[in-house]
């Protein structure tokens, strides 16, 4: 994985609360056997639709998405993150995150930044009076930043202190589980012999 | 001070904790499927790992198979590749399949239950958000992603954040035609999609004693709907009646120690949950959803809401949004909704029971001229359990399509999809849009509800069938 210290790119306003992860990626798209390719799905009932964000040309190419409460509820699929990261997102910014998604989302190497929900209406006003405007966002300092001046936005974001340092450090998770695999080992000799098995 | 349930199973099975580090759980039960794991065993592959403990994990293939021309290959190559992919996958890491055409092969949630593979006391965890279902037996059993799944195949273990614990107290009784289904709606509605986020919910109480193994399965199953990490229930005998006997649940003196340890598996007098919701099951009247989460819902007997009538800004966007997806006019009573498909199955209500259920109302009565039902058991078992009891005959008798075991039209991976527009009462667990096929509309449902929707062509419940068959008589 890929250390993340921080990022600036184009930030695309998702005005919608609840988008769950049958939206990010629906079920057809789910078939494939590779962790690539999912771009063509995301969103893919909107994208139907001209007037939908990415749709617009001013917003062809964000990186950071910035979403309404409750972003990546329902399916466990790691395809909704894939298929994010597939299309060029680096950051999800939203005042709450699905659990599984955002924990899909550490692992995977998105960032999911958590913010008040007053700083996500901010920066959709601000995205939409400003269109193809960039968002800075920093994880070491866990600040998100756009504009300048006086209307400039500047705040911070939560993030799990683990999470964030797998990140900076771009670790691979397997890795350091099996850096203790004594402690595995120890565990599973105290494990009692009722406990089912399926061969 | 004492210790939750979950407190207990989780602190069971730390391998690892060390202060500003989620700990490490080992995990007792690994369950796969075909859509989340091939990335994960390409993983392995390419570290060169190896499945850890292949003697506790179990796959089934569920989402993507059809429930009609069973003895044909998948007609959808790209299924067919993803189910051919996992049986390579099994084959080469030495995991436990049960394929299409097997007699243990069903939908995973419906499948570890049955063989007695879900036990209390345990951690499960599962490629899928609905892993939450075996929390109905006393253990700690959640969803997790992709990478996950690489993580436990390659470590048995996870890390993970010790979750807050909440408490949902039962009081009263449900009553007479009021299901867990009604219960568990009417509670997400209340609390929103958000409300459990965070948390290990015990469903407790007077109420939740009294239901039948299936029906606490179909209130767990439902955990993540609400946001939850996780729910649960103590075990008591109904959970020992139903485990005893069945192909994995522990024999002879393990039978004995077993149970001594589930015993144990209560919170304690003294512990402290992080919140408490208490509901009274004595108000819950069928409830149905109107919207496109789960947590829009309404009684039967209700309208669908006036989008003004919600103070908060997201909720209001929302609901407008909902309705126009729905076609839907704020103020049409709820049981002038036509609808066009009644689907009965899934994880959340296609066991055994549910589909008893159906039988006894559908009995006698013919599906509505312009609707059609679609009954896919959970599991091979559950399929040839019913056609035992001959349920599968009063179903086609009334006009029901019967059909084979898998996920099928709760999510339209395969063939069984809504079209464009059409409306479907569901007992299945998300209406989200597009979730039964595109541009589908979803309500969900009872099993109750399901079928008295399917003999009047509109929302209704068993109530306006028994008032039908009073007018007929
Ligand atoms: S029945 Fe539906 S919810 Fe359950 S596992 Fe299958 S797709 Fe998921």
């Amino acid at each position: 994985m890929e250390k993340f210290l921080n990022h600036t790119g184009v930030g695309a306003p998702l005005r919608r609360s609840n988008v769950d992860t049958d939206q990010i990626i629906p079920a057809v798209w789910l078939k494939k056997v590779t962790r690539d390719g999912f771009e063509e799905g995301l969103f893919s009932a909107w994208r139907s639709d001209p007037s939908f964000v990415l749709n617009q040309d001013a917003y062809k190419n964000a990186t950071v998405l910035v979403a309404g409460p409750d972003f990546g509820t329902g399916s466990s699929r790691e395809h909704a993150v894939w298929a994010l990261q597939n299309y060029g997102f680096k950051v999800v910014i939203s005042p709450r995150f699905g659990d599984i998604f955002r924990g899909n989302s550490g692992k995977a190497g998105l960032l999911a930044a958590q913010v008040d929900d007053k700083v996500v209406q901010r920066l959709w006003d601000y995205l939409d009076t400003n269109p193809g405007a960039t968002i800075t966002v920093d994880l070491e300092s866990r600040t998100v930043k756009a504009g300048d001046g006086v209307d400039a936005i500047e705040d911070s974001f939560t993030i799990d202190d683990y999470t964030r340092w797998r990140l900076l450090e771009g670790l691979d998770d397997v890795g350091i589980t099996l850096s203790h695999e004594d402690d595995i080992v120890t565990y599973e000799k105290s494990r009692p012999s009722f406990k089912p098995a399926t061969l | 001070m004492g210790k939750t349930l979950a407190e207990k199973i989780w602190d069971e099975h730390v391998v690892r904790s060390h202060e500003g580090e989620p700990d490490l759980l080992y995990i007792d039960l690994h369950l796969i499927h075909e859509v989340t794991s091939p990335q994960a065993f390409d993983g392995l592959r390419i570290a060169g790992r190896t499945v850890r403990r292949p003697d506790l994990t179990l796959a089934t293939e569920d989402h993507n198979i059809p429930t009609t021309d069973l003895d044909k290959p998948i007609a959808d190559l790209v299924s067919r590749t993803q189910v051919e992919t996992l049986r390579r996958n099994c084959g080469e890491f030495g995991v436990r399949l049960h394929p299409m055409g097997d007699i243990d092969q069903g939908i995973v949630h419906v499948v570890g239950p049955q063989l007695g593979l879900t036990q209390p006391g345990m951690t499960i965890v599962c490629g899928d958000s609905h892993t939450s279902t075996h929390g109905a037996f006393g253990s700690i059993a959640f969803g997790i992603g992709t990478s996950e799944v690489e993580h436990v195949l390659a470590t048995q273990s996870l890390s993970q954040a010790k979750p807050k614990m909440m408490a949902v107290e039962v009081v009263g009784d449900l009553p007479v035609g009021s299901t867990a289904k009604d219960l568990i709606l009417s509670l997400i509605t209340q609390e929103t999609t958000g409300g459990g986020q965070g948390y290990i919910v015990e469903y407790r109480g007077e109420a939740i004693r009294k239901l039948s193994m299936e029906a606490r399965m179909t209130i767990c199953n439902m955990s993540i709907e609400w946001g939850a990490k996780a729910g649960l229930i103590a075990p008591d005998q109904t959970t020992y009646d139903y485990l005893e006997g069945r192909p994995n649940a522990p024999t002879g003196a393990d039978w004995d120690a077993a149970v001594a340890y589930w015993d144990s598996l209560v919170t304690d007098d003294d512990a402290e949950f992080d919140k408490v919701i208490t509901i009274d099951a004595s108000t819950i009247t069928p409830f149905v959803t109107w919207g496109t989460n789960p947590g829009q819902g309404v009684p039967l007997s209700g309208n669908v809401p006036d989008p003004a009538s919600f103070e908060d800004d997201n909720e209001r966007i929302a609901a407008e949004n909902a309705l126009r997806y729905m076609g839907l006019e704020a103020g049409t009573p709820m049981k002038d909704i036509k609808v066009d498909t009644v689907f009965i199955g899934s994880c959340t209500n296609g066991r055994i029971e549910d589909l008893r259920v159906a039988a006894s109302l559908i009995e006698g009565h013919k599906v509505a001229a312009d609707t059609r039902i679609l009954v896919v058991p959970g599991s091979v078992r559950v399929r040839l359990q019913a056609e035992q009891e001959g349920l599968d005959v009063i179903f086609k008798d009334a006009g029901a399509e019967w059909r084979g075991a898998g996920c099928s039209m709760c999510l339209g991976m395969n063939p069984d999809q809504l079209t464009p527009g059409e409306r479907s009462a569901s007992t299945s667990n998300r209406n989200f849009e597009g979730r039964q096929g595109k541009g589908g509309r979803t309500h969900l449902v009872s099993p109750d509800v399901a079928v008295a929707t399917g003999i009047l062509g509109h929302l209704a419940g068993p109530a306006d069938l028994a008032e039908l068959a009073k007018a007929g008589a």
